[in-house]
């Protein structure tokens, strides 16, 4: 299969989804490290919005406890219209800076928001002639 | 080479890999099959995948029962009654509370606890070979544990060897459901399911409107028991006519479990957690040391309860791609069934179970390895399979490794693995042949051989 590069979590701030931004070396033929920076910083930032605690937040939850969390059923969460955000970001970084590259961006509620996962197109780093 | 030598990892997960390598085609199968049909949980699933359960729903049907036949008696009997002397708002407030009650309980059974997907076979080699940085000539199993700062305090994440990755942390891998849950709590056989990250605050609002309700119920019957006895009618009749007694029993239970859930949720604990003492008692200094408590009961509570709702990680309704690589995910589905019978304890010898399995794999199942493959790895059982098992898991909890490589176990063991295994070990041979000198070959396939005889689970 291609070659794959996995950011991993970062969770020195707690259970919070956060990823490193520690460029990989992999990736240094094909990305600008601050490119990579910056797509990982934002896709920090979008979560951080997920899952900030806030007025809004607190007041999603207490209405959805006093209608017996049956609000849920029908309302969108907050967090799914980030997530929604989230994907467009992805899907926009891809086609503007990573697809040009022979990179892949998979948004990463694909793998259980554990890994964000870039797959290499075109090995022309490893030279084994696809 | 590499590549095709990591994904033998786990053949189990090859069969939900298809989903996660491809997941950008857009082809459809000639009948598509929801994600959650091949979910390698012990779960299960209603409404095509709406519905989640774990494998034993326990006792939820007796929890319902009881809610619903105490609550009958308490309408049929207490209430006309109170009603004519006391309120009307009697059964009113009974009627929301029991219905609060019923919903927060199917919501708490029926939710996703917070599953986190198992990693796909990319991602487990990523991590062994990040871990491996010493060579790739000798195999050694992912370490056990992490060490991670968080908040200036140091936590150790564990290694999971059934979902193939580092837990996160505050997840733990609960054995009924074969899932890692995030911010497990515990797994509730009276709800039938786990309580974890996404269903906590259900739970928590469940055993909280239970408590009101047996209180309210109680209370009531007790008020209802003066007034006959007061009317002059025998105490002993107005106590068989009401639900009395089933509320007596849970209410203490019951009212007991609110406290002590109340007390974490102000704490931001898991009853995991508290159980196991991971944050008290560390330092006698600090307080609290739990890294993930906002020092501020209102704060805990708020997050906790009122925090913003997870998605479920799962995707249970999500379309399975169709498999590229059909014959292997075919292979893998019939064995999936005769496996899913694993014993966790098991899980300590997987490092060499995993050297073997990959050398069985690559000659018959997948065929994606040329045949100079093995050339490397027979080489590793015959040097790291004495001394591994033995070394290797001392960590671990069970002394089961030791057993392994000095006496034959009494596994259960599938017979179709078994004999796969003979003969795929015959098989091997002629690429032992290739790749090592004969003295080395015969020690290799006596080890092999010693090894298939004394009957371990092939897969993991």
């Amino acid at each position: 299969s291609r070659p794959t590069v996995f950011i991993q979590r970062d969770y020195s701030s707690g259970t919070i989804c956060k990823f490193q931004t520690k460029f990989p070396s992999e990736l240094e033929s094909r990305l600008d490290k601050q490119q990579f920076e910056e797509t990982i910083q934002t896709l920090n930032n979008l979560y951080a919005e997920a899952e900030k605690l806030g007025g809004k937040s607190y007041l999603e939850g207490c209405l959805a406890c006093l209608t017996a969390y049956t609000i849920f059923l029908c309302m969108e969460t907050h967090y799914e219209k980030v997530l929604k955000k989230i994907a467009r970001y992805i899907k926009d970084q891809n086609e503007k800076i990573y697809a040009p590259r022979g990179l892949l961006l998979t948004d990463p509620i694909e793998r259980g928001l554990r890994v964000v996962e870039i797959t290499i197109f075109e090995d022309r780093s490893i030279g084994s002639g696809r | 080479m590499k590549n095709c030598e990591y994904q033998q990892i786990d053949p189990r997960a090859l069969s939900v890999s298809p989903s996660s390598a491809q997941n950008h085609t857009e082809k459809k199968a000639q009948r598509p099959r929801r994600k959650w049909e091949v979910f390698p949980g012990k779960n299960r699933f209603f409404c095509d995948g709406r519905i989640i359960l774990a494998r034993q729903s326990g006792v939820l049907p007796l929890t319902l029962g009881l809610i619903v036949v105490t609550c009958g008696l308490f309408f049929a009997f207490d209430c006309p009654f109170l009603v004519e002397h006391l309120t009307v708002f009697i059964p009113v407030i009974g009627g929301v509370l029991f219905v609060f009650v019923v919903i927060s309980l199917l919501r708490t059974s029926f939710t996703d606890p917070g599953i986190l997907p198992r990693a796909t076979p990319d991602e487990a080699a990523d991590i062994e070979k990040q871990i491996d940085t010493s060579g790739s000539s000798t195999y050694r199993p992912p370490p056990r544990t992490k060490e991670i700062l968080i908040n200036q305090q140091v936590v150790k994440l564990k290694y999971c060897f059934t979902c193939k990755m580092f837990r996160p942390p505050r997840t733990s891998h609960c054995s009924l459901c074969d899932n890692c849950v995030e911010r497990f709590d515990h797994h509730c056989p009276w709800v039938g399911n786990c309580v974890g990250k996404r269903n906590y605050r259900f739970f928590y609002s469940f055993i909280i409107s239970l408590s009101f309700l047996t209180s309210f119920i109680f209370g009531c019957v007790i008020t209802h028991i003066t007034l006959r006895s007061q009317a002059g009618k025998s105490l002993l009749q107005a106590i068989q006519e009401s639900p009395l007694v089933i509320c007596f029993f849970s209410i203490w239970s019951i009212l007991g479990l609110s406290g002590f859930h109340t007390y974490l949720v102000a704490s931001n604990l898991t009853t995991n957690e508290d159980i196991k003492g991971s944050w008290s008692s560390k330092r006698g200094a600090e307080d609290s040391g739990n890294p993930y408590s906002y020092n501020s009961i209102m704060t805990n509570c708020c997050v906790t309860l009122c925090g913003p709702m997870p998605p479920s990680l799962i995707d249970r309704r999500g379309l399975l791609p169709p498999d590229e690589a059909t014959p292997a995910a075919s292979a893998s589905d019939i064995e999936l069934p005769l496996f899913a019978a694993k014993n966790d304890t098991h899980m300590c010898t997987q490092s060499t179970k995993d050297v073997l399995e990959r050398m069985v794999h690559s000659s018959d199942f997948h065929g994606l390895c040329p045949p100079g493959t093995p050339k490397t790895t027979p080489l590793e059982p015959e040097d790291s399979s004495t001394p591994a098992p033995s070394a290797e898991p001392s960590p671990s909890s069970t002394g089961c490794s030791q057993q392994h490589a000095h006496q034959p176990m009494a596994t259960p063991c599938p017979p179709f693995s078994r004999g796969s295994k003979r003969d795929s070990l015959h098989s091997i041979n002629p690429a032992f042949r290739l790749a090592s000198p004969s003295p080395s070959l015969s020690r290799a396939s006596l080890i092999l051989g010693d090894a298939a005889d004394t009957g371990f689970i092939p897969l993991p």
